[in-house]
């Protein structure tokens, strides 16, 4: 009964429930992150001087740490996934506003202006133009969130077992078993390695229009993603 | 017609990038705005087509005040082309240029068949068309750019130094491309660039400004080079404007002379009946005609004459079509000082001294003055 799926009955769930779980409370909150960031972002490129609060309020939410956004919610959301995914959906700001700010940003000036005289008002110019400009950029920022997202959701853990994968680190403690925490960092390593495959597919399909060089050197300046969610794990 | 009317623009911050401009732009023809960089062309440029709009004036389409009608349905009446073309980098050549019709409600496939037609027109490879921007050259790229504005077939052509993005030899393509194109659809055309050879080349009329957005001569470019208003657009037309000027005149008029040219297979008479005083070299041609070079007459021997030694003949300028400018340039560039004139199949249709042309110039100068004030627009081509 000791074996490495195994999963203690107080989590109420099998290895594969825990996964679907984790997953659940992972991405939702980035894409309501993204809902969120689209307008925000826009508003931070029409409106200049918007931008640097926005990003500082941002920053500083995310220095929040999820403790203390878990005592200001659990009065309003109590013990529930809600509470997790509340701080979550704030963290993927930090990253989804910059890098949907720059992406729209680097459209160039002629293709704005071109489109402008073709009779192109600010919406279409928007959606039609700028957005599918800026999808590389939007999916770079949305491969961190995701990742660090997926590493996050352990967290939950403290409030009442809403921590899905991240539950067997405490349990590990309590029945004294350590490959429940092994079970717990490789799954979740495996799931970030896949959702950021899976985007990474996903930026292949939807820029078509992208130079593409034989050998993509990785950038220097930009941590791997799948590895930044193991040093999150602990977080 | 485009009619701007006394119009000013002055920017939030004080600055006034044109000062109480007025101009006449005719129909159906190119006009150029030219000028030193920040003096004002791509402000007003921008307000024909409302992307500015203007602090004092108006501006006039077809005696309509453009504020008059809905931003976006002036802009897709004026096509609109700008340095590096501006392309959508997300989206293939053909729907690219089939931007605005589909804008228009044109179907799918209607606006693809349209582009594709524009691809030919502007002379792009049907192959392009399904690549995206990045997979083309700077001069192709401009092409497209060309074709994009083209597309709904709007009576205005906007162009914002379309072609100072690429290599001068590209460039002198894509003016020759535009020419064309003009020819055959006739645009009303407002053409901005900071190059006044550019201006010269393409403009029915010119329009020179000067820093500070105000209008120093609007006038054709012949008279423009053969009487610059002040000393600024002198200053402006460059030093060898005198030369330059020779392109408005034709070279129909120069007398030819054809007794110094010979066959390559020549008798030894027909040689020495060519052999006249008139001319130190002869001319041998091949058997179609066509000039293969000049040789002395003593060195010439009937039935053995090697390609090789003969003297080089320049470029040669084709009779009639070429303007006075291109004459003197082969005679200068001939080693014997003789220009060679071809037909348009490249047969050597006679030889003419730098003597002969210069007194050509003068008289054309003579002719020039009378008639410039009468015949503006007469252009021949350069
Ligand atoms: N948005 C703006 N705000 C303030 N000043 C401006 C603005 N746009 C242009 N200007 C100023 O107006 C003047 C004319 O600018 P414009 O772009 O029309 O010049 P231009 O003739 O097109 O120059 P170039 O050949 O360099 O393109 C310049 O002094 C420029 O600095
Ligand atoms: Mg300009």
């Amino acid at each position: 009964m000791n074996g490495f799926f195994d999963i203690p009955s107080d989590l109420q769930h099998s290895w594969l429930g825990l996964v679907g779980l984790h997953l659940r409370e992972a991405l939702l909150p980035v894409l309501a992150g993204l809902l969120i960031s689209l307008p925000l972002a826009q508003l931070c490129v029409r409106f200049r001087w918007l931008y640097p609060p926005v990003l500082w309020i941002t920053t500083v939410l995310y220095a929040i740490p999820s403790l203390a956004f878990f005592v200001l919610l659990i009065d309003y959301t109590g013990q529930t996934e809600l509470t997790v995914m509340i701080p979550l959906t704030v963290y993927s700001l930090v990253v989804l506003v910059p890098s949907i700010v720059d992406g729209v940003r680097s459209v160039p000036q002629e293709t704005l202006a071109a489109a402008t005289a073709m009779g192109f008002g600010p919406v279409r110019r928007y959606v039609q133009v700028q957005l599918p400009i800026a999808v590389p950029a939007i999916i770079a920022g949305l491969r961190v969130a995701t990742v660090s997202s997926i590493s996050l959701v352990s967290v939950g853990t403290l409030i009442g077992n809403q921590g899905a994968l991240g539950n067997l680190l405490n349990d590990a403690n309590i029945y004294n078993r350590p490959e429940l925490a092994v079970n717990a960092v490789l799954t979740m390593a495996a799931l970030a390695i896949i959702c950021d495959a899976l985007l990474v597919v996903l930026r292949l399909l939807l820029t078509p229009w992208m130079p593409r060089r034989a050998h993509t050197k990785p950038k220097a300046d930009r941590p791997d993603p799948a590895a930044l969610a193991l040093e999150d794990a602990a977080r | 017609m485009i009619r701007i009317d006394s119009v000013t623009k002055r920017y939030p911050d004080g600055t006034v990038a044109v000062d109480r401009l007025s101009l006449e732009i005719p129909d159906r023809s190119i006009t150029v705005l030219v000028g030193p960089s920040g003096c004002g062309k791509t402000t007003t440029l921008r307000m024909i087509n409302r992307m500015v709009e203007p602090s004092e004036g108006t501006i006039l389409l077809d005696g309509k005040d453009i504020l008059q009608q809905p931003v976006n349905t002036l802009r897709r009446s004026m096509g609109y082309v700008i340095q590096n073309a501006g392309l959508f980098q997300h989206r293939t050549i053909v729907d690219n240029i089939a931007t605005v019709p589909r804008m228009l409600g044109w179907g799918k496939d209607k606006a693809r068949a349209r582009a594709r037609e524009l691809m030919e027109r502007v002379g792009l490879d049907a192959a392009l068309a399904r690549r995206y921007p990045y997979q083309l050259s700077g001069g192709q790229q401009q092409r497209v750019g060309v074709a994009r504005a083209l597309a709904a077939d709007p009576p205005v052509l906007l162009m914002d130094e379309p072609f100072s993005a690429v290599d001068p030899v590209v460039r002198k393509g894509l003016q020759d491309e535009l020419l064309r194109i003009q020819e055959e659809l006739g645009k009303t055309i407002v053409f901005v660039t900071h190059d006044i050879d550019e201006a010269v080349k393409i403009g029915t009329m010119v329009a020179v400004m000067r820093t500070g957005g105000k209008l120093a001569q609007f006038a054709p470019p012949a008279e423009l080079l053969s009487d610059p208003a002040d000393a600024f657009v002198e200053d402006f037309l460059g030093a060898d404007r005198g030369i330059r000027r020779l392109s408005f005149f034709p070279s129909a008029g120069l007398d030819l002379l054809t007794t110094p040219i010979v066959a390559i297979d020549s008798t030894a008479e027909q040689i020495a009946a060519r052999d006249t005083d008139d001319v130190p070299y002869l001319l041998v041609t091949d058997l179609d005609g066509r000039p293969l070079g000049w040789c002395e007459p003593r060195d010439l021997t009937a039935g053995a004459v090697e390609a090789e030694q003969l003297l080089p003949y320049g470029r040669p300028f084709v009779a009639g079509t070429d303007s006075l400018r291109a004459a003197l340039d082969c005679a200068v560039l001939s080693p014997t000082g003789w220009a060679v004139a071809v037909d348009a199949e490249g047969r050597a249709a006679g030889v003419v001294s730098q003597q002969t042309i210069g007194e050509a110039i003068r008289g054309a100068h003579a002719e020039g003055r009378k008639t410039d004030k009468t015949d503006k627009t007469a252009r021949v081509a350069r």
